[in-house]
């Protein structure tokens, strides 16, 4: 089946239908395909309780697959146990064992692996030394920080010589700057060791980052494959477009008034270069496609609730006459205050919607916020 | 400063008097114990505790003149291995309740519960019957094989196995433990804070039994230590209380021995660093 889909059957990880419920009413994933490549850093995002992590753990065989198959490197392993399918993983918690110093804890899996004792040796010394970890090998996981109890965990994969490595957020305990940190040693890591890296998380930061390609799931369905790029730019409906980007896009309804304007909601216009479908329903605007000016009362079209300054860049939200919560991101210092008068105007680089919310795309090129 | 001060002082004078108060009374028949145990009987006959004809001669002779250290060895040797016994079995079973998934489960794990509301003297009767029909009577054997496992060992051991954080199951699966592998090298580790309390539970519960030995042995050879004790009070006319004295502050030693050892291990903290 997934030779029609994806052409040639390469040595890869191939989700192919998979599903997974308890009874009936409880569906967790509904029918995801997807082709991880060897060698590439796959990321699943998605709010929590879309299924995420269940559908890693289906990957490394902890969950069992209620339907569809999983192949890795052409072999279908729905029936094979965890051990089986050389892969490796990284939890949210790290999963160290807290009676074992460091280098043993990295040293675990290869001795109940039956490696040999040289082997072992070698592999624990070089992992550490590429997590800069070695000196501490003597040390308890409870005497390190959490950003060195990561690096263990990070070691453990490493020293597996397991191609597929599995991460389920393994960052969501650190602060914000170390998360930063580990993300790009982890992004390092993987390309170093040219592994194919499947991570887990919530964050549209992580995934648009650090990722060759993002799934997004939501609902227990897929609701887009692709690049950072594509999926930034090309998002397939509403809730990917909601998901990537900070601030958060503006979706509001719009009617369509010729074939090349539309209306938003009463509030203003936006002229199109092409020609518009009667399908659309709603719009998206990303913050920096909007632009406003001081108004009076006759010319405005919203009014301005509070203003964020970032540094060089400043966020106005403010609430159209139509009643919608609307953000706009402005360069620089903007100097509005709340329950200011102000007029809203919009780029053409916009996204179209239908009634079920699926981007409908534009005839001449896709490329919005380039 | 002077009025936050002043009631947190009497607070403390009066909290150190009350303490100091109650170790006294805990610890005052204790002491007296040992110290007597270090007087001729003649002293102890005549009342007179403040004597300072202190000497080792009742230890010596509880030693030479009695069959004491016999009774020690018989305790030591139960009480070890029911200790043994119990970690293992407890722990295995445990294992099985948290780890394994099998038909029925909580059900026989209630069952288990079940048989702690009844207590050991209430089966005392068709125990009694039953070793005796199968020739256990005076024997080491009649002391270890009621004792090999326990249900509340169980219950415990289950209870902390269940702090056991279900990643550190999904590693080992990962990287292709067994389920023995899983035990050994994870889950005892993991939980040595409570193998030890039950250790220390267990073999406390032996060494101080006193029912169950009395009704089953009835020989030196077999006879415990808390036996032994009684035995050494009543089997002569003339009882040489110093002496006893000695032999109760040498059977208390173990007991103090295992707190002690214990304590060290009861540190919090000892499985920060596994997950979080």
């Amino acid at each position: 089946m997934y030779r029609n889909l994806y052409g040639v059957n390469k040595m890869s990880t191939i989700l192919n239908q998979v599903s997974k419920n308890y009874g009936a009413n409880n569906v967790i994933l509904n029918s995801v395909s997807a082709e991880i490549e060897t060698g590439e850093f796959f990321v699943i995002v998605g709010p929590s309780g879309c299924g995420k992590s269940t559908l890693l753990r289906m990957i490394a065989g902890l969950t069992e697959i209620s339907d569809g198959e999983i192949s890795i490197d052409g072999q279908v392993v729905n029936d094979l146990q965890p051990k089986d399918r050389k892969l490796t993983m990284v939890f949210q918690s790290y999963a160290l064992f807290p009676f074992l110093n460091v280098w043993d804890n990295v040293a675990f899996g290869l001795k109940a692996r039956k490696l040999d004792q040289a082997e072992v040796h070698q592999r624990v010394n070089d992992a550490l030394d590429m997590v800069s970890l070695s000196e501490l090998k003597d040390r308890k996981p409870r005497e390190l920080s959490g950003g060195q109890r990561q690096r263990v965990a990070l070691a453990r994969a490493v020293a597996s010589d397991a191609k597929i490595c599995l991460m389920d957020e393994p960052l969501s305990n650190l602060d914000a700057q170390l998360r930063v940190k580990m993300r790009q040693e982890i992004y390092q890591l993987q390309r170093k060791l040219g592994i194919t890296l499947i991570y887990v998380t919530h964050d549209q930061v992580e995934a648009m980052t650090m990722a060759d390609h993002i799934m997004v799931l939501n609902d227990h369905e897929v609701q887009q494959i692709g690049t950072p790029t594509e999926i930034y730019q090309q998002p397939a409906n509403a809730f990917v477009a909601n998901f990537f980007g900070t601030p958060l896009i503006n979706v509001m309804p719009a009617q369509k008034i010729d074939e090349y304007t539309l209306n938003v909601d009463g509030d203003f216009e936006i002229h199109m270069e092409q020609k518009i479908t009667d399908k659309a329903t709603k719009i998206g605007i990303r913050p920096g496609e909007l632009s406003i000016e001081h108004a009076d009362e006759l010319s405005a079209n919203a009014t301005v609730k509070s203003t964020e300054f970032l540094g060089d860049e400043t966020i106005v939200y403010a609430t159209t006459n139509s009643g919608h919560d609307i953000r706009i991101l402005l360069p620089g210092k903007a100097l509005y205050t709340a329950f200011e008068k102000i007029k809203i105007s919009s780029s053409n680089k916009i996204f179209l919607f239908d009634s079920l919310n699926q981007r409908i795309p534009m005839e001449t090129g896709d490329l919005v916020n380039a | 400063m002077i009025s936050t001060n002043k009631p947190s002082r009497l607070n403390k004078i009066v909290s150190y008097t009350l303490l100091l108060l109650l170790a006294f009374v805990i610890l005052a028949p204790f002491f007296i114990g040992i110290w007597t145990s270090f007087l001729p009987t003649m002293e102890i006959a005549k009342g007179n505790f403040m004597s300072t004809d202190l000497s080792l001669n009742n230890y010596v002779s509880a030693f030479t003149k009695t069959p004491i250290l016999r009774y020690l060895g018989n305790s030591l040797v139960v009480s070890v291995l029911t200790m043994a016994a119990q970690l293992v079995f407890c722990s295995m079973s445990a294992y099985a309740f948290v780890f394994l998934k099998f038909k029925y489960r909580n059900a026989i794990f209630v069952l288990f519960l079940i048989t702690m509301m009844l207590p050991f003297e209430a089966e005392i009767i068709p125990n009694f019957t039953t070793v005796k029909n199968l020739g256990m009577l005076d024997h080491y054997s009649v002391l270890l094989i009621p004792f090999l496992t326990s249900a509340f060992g169980t219950f415990m051991l289950r209870q902390a196995f269940m702090q056991t954080p279900s990643e550190l199951k999904e590693a080992a699966d990962i990287e292709g433990l067994n389920h023995f592998q899983f035990y050994w090298n994870i889950v005892l580790p993991y939980n040595k804070v409570s193998l030890i309390t039950l250790g220390a539970y267990s073999f406390l519960g032996a060494w101080n039994q006193y029912l169950w030995p009395m009704l089953t042995t009835f020989s030196n050879n077999s006879r415990l230590i808390q036996n032994g004790l009684r035995q050494l009070q009543s089997e002569e006319t003339f009882n040489d209380w110093g002496m006893i004295q000695a032999s109760a502050a040498i059977i208390v030693i173990p007991t103090i021995l295992v707190l002690f050892i214990g304590q060290h291990y009861f540190k919090s903290g000892m499985n920060e660093g596994a997950v979080k």
